[in-house]
């Protein structure tokens, strides 16, 4: 594996990794919040007892994400020095907000997690609501940042000197508002389908079922609203792909000649030397549809892309069906769940729709990581959109290669060690969390 | 507003010695404790830090954040050229933060717990040695950009005795800031005259490796000495260091206040910080052949610098308040429910 390759990878890891345990600390504290202040107002232990076994798990989750997010603060010099040299006084402005954003919410959960019986019961909740809200705050500065890679903004470019910066403008770019709206949805999502999944196999098993229904419908409920967005919300991001970045948009949809009337391929094998997708069906005029609104007008295809400045199209091809794809199964599962919710209250106890949830457990997840592929891999060769090439931000030092593979191991060693924690969480709600007396 | 921004950057240094150092040092001490204490000590560290640790490594952070956005050339030169030592360290937060939140949280109690145990003295003990290399390599005068082979461009640059020594000592002050701070976490006499032992141990060895680093710079031709004691400041530091460390075991041994303590021994460790960045300022990298990477002249543009005065500045009002009153609220520990 050469250098460039391993710190491409390195970075796509860590990424990678840390975005699932981003997504978490985004997402649970609002759950927690939830059934925490249905504890305060009906004094139900069942509620109490879900808050402090989410709690568990998400401290777990909280020092993982942690950890692996001041990783990524340092990789970003260790592994692409040329892009910060000139990067980082431009989009720094995120990331030093960011900063108190990530120190109120470290402070917030001190309160939260070792405040049980200390502090006046409505301060002790907003502390987790603080946790929650900081978490997102967060989420959406550093996908700001990310977004001025895309759509760099806030700077002049001339003979290679960056010039006029304005810290602002390059947060506030083109971009900032359709990711950020996207990746705080998404969060949602996956986090929510991950966890009532979970719940909803511990049912269907009939363990501590008053317990795991309860904890059930909170995630499922913002899951699948999340999930009636997440469309809504991609389509924004497509039409502002096709604007920003015409590159993209043709991989993504493995859209190799500008015709008028482009059509939509779904599915299908694209074959980068023949120029062609193989095995795919293509509806005619809906790609024009979805970018411009009318059926007629050409979409900018790969022909008109210089070779050198095209991304790989395999990749965000399939990565970009996977996301769609999925989020189109999660979709119906949500039209269901709430066709239950409304109108057939008797699907709430067939086995069938929890089956569903099961399912689904690891599907928002799955479509984050696909979702972040599309976005990363399709602004290849440029690490700085138009701007500069990732091939000139890459370290001069030799052996990352080296690097890479023990950050592999270790990311596996880590996600197999929070399974095992969290299975044991799971397999202990029985003495710790639902006995006939509650003890804690 | 540069001014503001280098402030800022020196107190995230500072901060993250004083109270990330004693974090890490609870580990240290964990390694350094026969197996018949390590339990209590474990467990009253753990009341003591609990709450508190993620927002302790909070000022790393900080610190890397100012100098990413405001000193890109400062941050790029040294994560090029010290890439393997940040990676070790890099390892060691990873182990360290993880070892420590499963140990606690983990539902079930069995075996696992020596695994985490052990995974969290090493790094606490791996983790602040590498910061300690860093920090020394940083003024060692031993990067060289125009390196242009693999062992003198990213091996040498760290591996060499002083930055070694200025690691242990680092080990040796994190070590003896926790075993201070613990001295007031513990009701039992017992443990009390234990605790005190282990300060007494941590402080020796900061004394031993201190002049270990003394005779690593002379050996490697690092002019230590000059830059501590040929200006006034550095001389006042380090005597005010020198007496507040004999005040220090003055109250200790009559039993004085926990808060005058632990100020007293936070405010030496400022004194020695300050001592050996004074002469420096403003440059912190010093690189081969008497060039040097400076605060003043390696500083982002006009507008970014004002920009993250701003941020740090707004950021301030947000946590000082709600720090305090974590640290306030945790003073000292009752029993309280996990
Ligand atoms: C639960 C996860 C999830 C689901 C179900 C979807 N997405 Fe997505 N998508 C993401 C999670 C995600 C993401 C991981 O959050 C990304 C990566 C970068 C970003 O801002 O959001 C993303 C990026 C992303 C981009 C690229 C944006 C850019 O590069 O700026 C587009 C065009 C879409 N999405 C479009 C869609 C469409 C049309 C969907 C229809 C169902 C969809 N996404 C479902
Ligand atoms: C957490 C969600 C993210 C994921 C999963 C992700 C994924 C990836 C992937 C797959 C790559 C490799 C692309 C390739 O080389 O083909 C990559 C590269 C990179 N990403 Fe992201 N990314 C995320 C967010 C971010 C953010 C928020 C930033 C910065 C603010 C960022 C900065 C970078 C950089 C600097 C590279 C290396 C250069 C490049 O390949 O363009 N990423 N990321
Ligand atoms: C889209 C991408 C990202 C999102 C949505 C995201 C979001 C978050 C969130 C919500 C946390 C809080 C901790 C937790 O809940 O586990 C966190 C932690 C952290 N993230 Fe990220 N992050 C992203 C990418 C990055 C990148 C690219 C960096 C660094 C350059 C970074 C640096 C950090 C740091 C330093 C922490 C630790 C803060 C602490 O100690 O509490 N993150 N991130």
């Amino acid at each position: 594996m050469n250098d460039f390759l391993a710190a491409r990878s390195q970075m796509a890891l860590s990424l990678g990794f840390h975005i699932v345990f981003s997504c978490i600390g985004m997402v649970m504290p609002f759950f927690m919040a939830i059934a925490h202040f249905l504890y305060i107002r009906t004094g139900n232990d069942i509620y109490k007892n879900i808050t402090r076994a989410w709690s568990k798990g998400v401290a777990i989750f909280f020092a993982t994400g942690a950890v692996s997010g001041t990783v990524l603060s340092f990789e970003l010099g260790l592994l692409w020095p040329g892009f910060m040299k000139h990067a980082g006084p431009i989009f720094g402005m995120p990331f030093s907000l960011e900063g108190t954003a990530f120190f109120i919410e470290a402070i917030a959960l001190g309160f939260f997690l070792y405040g049980w019986g200390r502090f006046n019961q409505w301060f002790h909740w907003i502390t987790g609501v603080v946790v929650g809200i900081s978490g997102l705050v967060s989420g959406i500065l550093v996908v700001a940042a990310n977004a001025w890679m895309n759509s760099p903004a806030g700077f002049d470019f001339v003979n290679g000197q960056y010039l006029n910066i304005d810290p602002i403008k390059a947060m506030f770019n083109d971009a900032w508002f359709s990711q950020a709206l996207h990746m705080c949805i998404a969060a949602f999502a996956a986090t929510g389908f991950a966890v009532a999944g979970i719940h909803a196999l511990m049912i269907l098993r009939k363990r501590n079922i008053a317990f795991h229904t309860t904890a059930f419908r909170i995630p499922a409920l913002f899951a699948c609203i999340a999930a009636i967005l997440q469309p809504l919300s991609g389509d924004i991001s497509a039409k502002d792909v096709a604007r920003r970045q015409p590159a993209k948009l043709a991989a993504m949809e493995a859209h190799f000649k500008t015709e008028p009337a482009s059509p939509l391929v779904l599915g299908g094998m694209p074959d980068p030397v023949a120029k062609e997708v193989k095995y795919g069906v293509e509806i005619p005029g809906l790609l024009s549809f979805m970018v411009y609104s009318d059926f007629h007008t050409p979409v900018k295809g790969l022909d008109q892309i210089p070779e050198n400045d095209q991304p790989p199209v395999a990749i965000t091809h399939y990565a970009f069906q996977i996301m769609v794809g999925l989020g189109m199964i999660m979709l119906g599962i949500a039209l269901c769940y709430f066709v239950a919710i409304i109108r057939k209250k008797s699907w709430l106890r067939m086995p069938w729709l929890l089956r569903l949830f099961v399912i689904a457990t690891p599907m928002g997840f799955i479509a984050v990581e696909a979702g972040w592929t599309v976005t990363e891999v399709g602004r290849q060769p440029w690490i700085i959109n138009g701007v500069m090439r990732t091939a000139d931000a890459v370290t001069p030092m030799p052996g990352i290669a080296y690097s890479f593979y023990i950050f592999t191991a270790v990311y596996i060693s880590l996600s197999l060690i929070v399974t095992f924690l969290l299975y044991r969480q799971i397999r202990m709600v029985p003495e710790i969390y639902d006995i006939q007396t509650p003890s804690l | 507003m540069i001014f503001v921004v280098m402030a800022y950057l020196w107190a995230a240094i500072l901060l993250y010695i004083l109270l990330g150092g004693a974090d890490f040092g609870a580990g240290i001490i964990e390694l350094f404790t026969s197996e018949k204490n390590k339990a209590y000590t474990r467990s009253t560290m753990y009341q003591a830090i609990g709450p508190i640790w993620e927002a302790n490594h909070m000022w790393l952070i900080i610190a890397i954040v100012v100098l990413f956005v405001g000193f890109p050339e400062i941050y790029t030169t040294v994560s090029t050229h010290l890439h393997i030592p940040l990676l070790i360290m890099l390892f060691g937060i990873i182990a360290r933060g993880t070892a420590f939140t499963f140990r606690h949280y983990d539902a079930v109690k069995d075996n696992m717990q020596n695994v985490y145990n052990r995974i969290f003295v090493y790094s606490s003990f791996v983790t602040p040695f590498f910061l300690g290399v860093i920090a020394g390599s940083a003024v060692s005068g031993r990067i060289d950009p125009d390196a242009n082979n693999f062992l003198d461009a990213y091996v040498y640059t760290w591996l060499n005795w002083f930055s070694v020594t200025v690691g242990f000592f680092t080990v040796a002050i994190c070590g003896y800031l926790a075993a201070i701070f613990i001295i007031g976490e513990t009701d039992d006499d017992n443990s009390r005259v234990r605790f005190i032992r282990k300060a007494r141990q941590m402080n020796l060895a900061a004394a031993v490796f201190g002049a270990l680093v003394f005779w690593a710079a002379h050996a490697e031709g690092i002019p230590l000495d000059k830059w501590i004691f040929d200006n006034p400041i550095g001389i006042i530091a380090i005597i005010a260091a020198v007496l507040s460390l004999g005040m220090l075991w003055y109250l200790l041994l009559k039993k004085g206040k926990v808060i005058i303590i632990r100020v007293l021994a936070g405010f030496q460790v400022t004194m020695i910080l300050l001592a050996i960045t004074m002469r420096h300022y403003p440059n912190i990298v010093i690189l081969k052949g008497g060039r040097y990477l400076s605060l003043l002249e390696h500083a982002g543009q006009e507008k970014t610098i004002h920009s993250l005065a701003m941020a740090l500045l707004l950021g301030s009002i947000l946590i000082l308040p709600a720090l305090f009153y974590l640290l306030y609220s945790f003073r000292k520990s009752d029993a309280v429910e996990h």
